[in-house]
């Protein structure tokens, strides 16, 4: 705090109630720990300047960005941009409302027409962001009777949604096929099921071998919703995701998405081709009792949808991408979450926390920023350094990149 | 049917390659506080539990359930539910 004015007006806690704030003493402690080693606060970056989806201004430096979820290059596009500065001219700034009263737009239903033409779909539904998106769905279509079986490792919207709910949950180890069936034969008859499953598991950039869970859960009646936030753009012959990549998309029965990725500004989305899904419009509380998207952000995410659609090159360039970034930080001695790359993402093992904090930190003075990853955003305890290719990221660039990284790595004792 | 005390020598059984502290087991044992388990090791517990009894314990009622006598119960009522 800088403000002498503000410091100590706090409320003074009396001798007798228990601060509520207690509770995150021990994460107080562990972050003040890291910073007194003196790395900077990996949680605190701002960007000063962003030139463009592969560049930007950190502390006057100009730095790659190799952490973001710009997976397509999109941010930047001029026709993106442009439907961006018309609709604010002719819409304003906001809706100031709900989807169901005064929120909805023309705006909105050409980004959901767009939604339907990109996906084949019957029907969309756009929300404020992705999590709003799994919350709501989740939450909604799953009644107390009902059981939501999911992958252990899913993304903290999805739990969430179940959490929200009512619902029994029943978990199954990560990516394991055998443990989905085997609890989806022990529900009891006759009880509706939804099983959820992500395409891309964003933290180790790993695929769900969809193929087999899609059929399993079908056989046993469950319908079925993936979460394709990481591979929607980039994976599958239209970009549709894992689920098209793997040829069952036919049998998913909810797709979830999100605009703040390789659609490259910030909102949510399902796609279904269910004959009642537009109740859900009624019937969804994150849907319902918050205000819709500014009139830019569908008019951007409707025309960079559509651009998506043809964009085969960008697709084949960013596998290229991802292939050589693997291949290179392999080879340099570093341990990936993946034995191949999988998808955009390509996940960086460290030892521990101060390891990690130390090798970003060095990342970032050579001019690299990367995600640090940490429990509980990922599995089994893991510090990761997430590393998140962009299409846009040129050849030179992926050598820039594994240069930095051989460099910072000797620094901090990575690697040899 | 396995009565109660077959259900619990064969949760006990099931824990032991868990404990890796050694952590003396009994009826109050809690599974958070006493044998320290973090989700991942709960998850590979549950899931043997559940084969070997047939049976599925949703997170919901891994909620309920913080001793090992209470898994006992709550797999006596299960069995007894089938």
């Amino acid at each position: 705090m800088t403000d002498p004015g503000i410091e100590g007006t706090a409320a003074q806690i009396g001798p007798n109630s228990a601060d509520l704030f207690s509770k995150f003493d021990p994460l107080i402690q562990q972050r003040e720990e890291l910073l007194a080693s003196g790395v900077t606060d990996p949680f605190n970056l701002v960007m000063e300047r962003v030139e463009s989806p592969t560049v930007a201004i950190c502390n006057g430096r100009r730095t790659i960005l190799l952490g973001t979820y710009n997976y397509m290059g999109m941010t930047f596009d001029p026709d993106v941009v442009s439907a961006g500065h018309k609709a604010l001219d002719e819409f304003g700034s906001g809706t100031t409302g709900s989807r169901v009263l005064n929120g909805t737009y023309g705006g909105h239903k050409a980004v959901e027409q767009a939604l339907c033409d990109f996906y084949a779909m019957d029907h969309a539904m756009v929300f404020s962001t992705g999590y709003q998106a799994n919350l709501g769905i989740i939450s909604t279509i799953a009644g107390k009777e009902d059981y939501i079986i999911l992958d252990i490792d899913s993304h903290a919207s999805i739990y969430d949604g179940c959490a929200l709910g009512n619902a029994q949950i029943v978990p199954f180890r990560h990516n394991d096929v055998e443990a989905l069936e085997k609890r989806l034969r022990r529900i009891p008859e006759g009880a509706g099921k939804l099983v959820v499953l992500e395409g891309v598991y964003s933290m180790l950039g790993d695929v769900a071998p969809l193929q087999e869970m899609v059929a399993v859960s079908k056989a046993a009646g469950a319908m079925v919703l993936v979460d394709e936030a990481h591979s929607m753009g980039f994976i599958g012959e239209h970009g549709r995701g894992v689920a098209e990549a793997q040829g069952v998309i036919k049998d998913v029965d909810f797709i979830i998405g999100t605009f703040s990725k390789s659609v490259g500004t910030v909102g949510g989305f399902c796609v279904s081709n269910h004959p009642k899904f537009e109740i859900l419009r009624l019937v969804c509380r994150p849907y319902v009792f918050t205000a819709s998207l500014p009139p830019s952000v569908v008019a951007t995410a409707a025309t960079s949808i559509r651009k998506l659609m043809d964009s085969a090159d960008k697709r084949a360039h960013l596998w290229e991408n991802s292939k050589r970034l693997h291949a290179g930080l392999r080879q340099l001695g570093f341990t990936l979450g993946t034995d191949e790359p999988q998808s955009a993402i390509i996940a960086v093992i460290m030892p521990d926390l101060e390891t990690g904090a130390a090798m970003w930190e060095a990342l970032l003075q050579e001019g690299l920023y990367v995600n640090l990853a940490r429990p509980p955003a990922t599995p089994a305890g893991m510090t990761l350094l997430r590393c998140s290719l962009c299409a846009l990221h040129s050849e030179e660039q992926v050598g820039e990149i594994l240069d930095m990284f051989a460099a910072a790595g000797r620094a901090t004792g990575c690697i040899s | 049917m396995p009565d109660r005390q077959q259900i619990y020598a064969k949760v006990v059984d099931l824990i032991a390659p868990f404990n890796k502290k050694g952590v003396a087991i009994t009826e109050a044992t809690r599974f958070a506080q006493d044998l320290e388990w973090d989700s991942l090791t709960v998850l590979d517990f549950v899931a043997n539990i559940e084969d070997e009894f047939d049976v599925i314990i949703t997170m919901n009622m891994q909620a309920e359930i913080e001793t090992i006598g209470q898994l006992v119960d709550a797999l006596q009522r299960l069995q007894d539910g089938k």
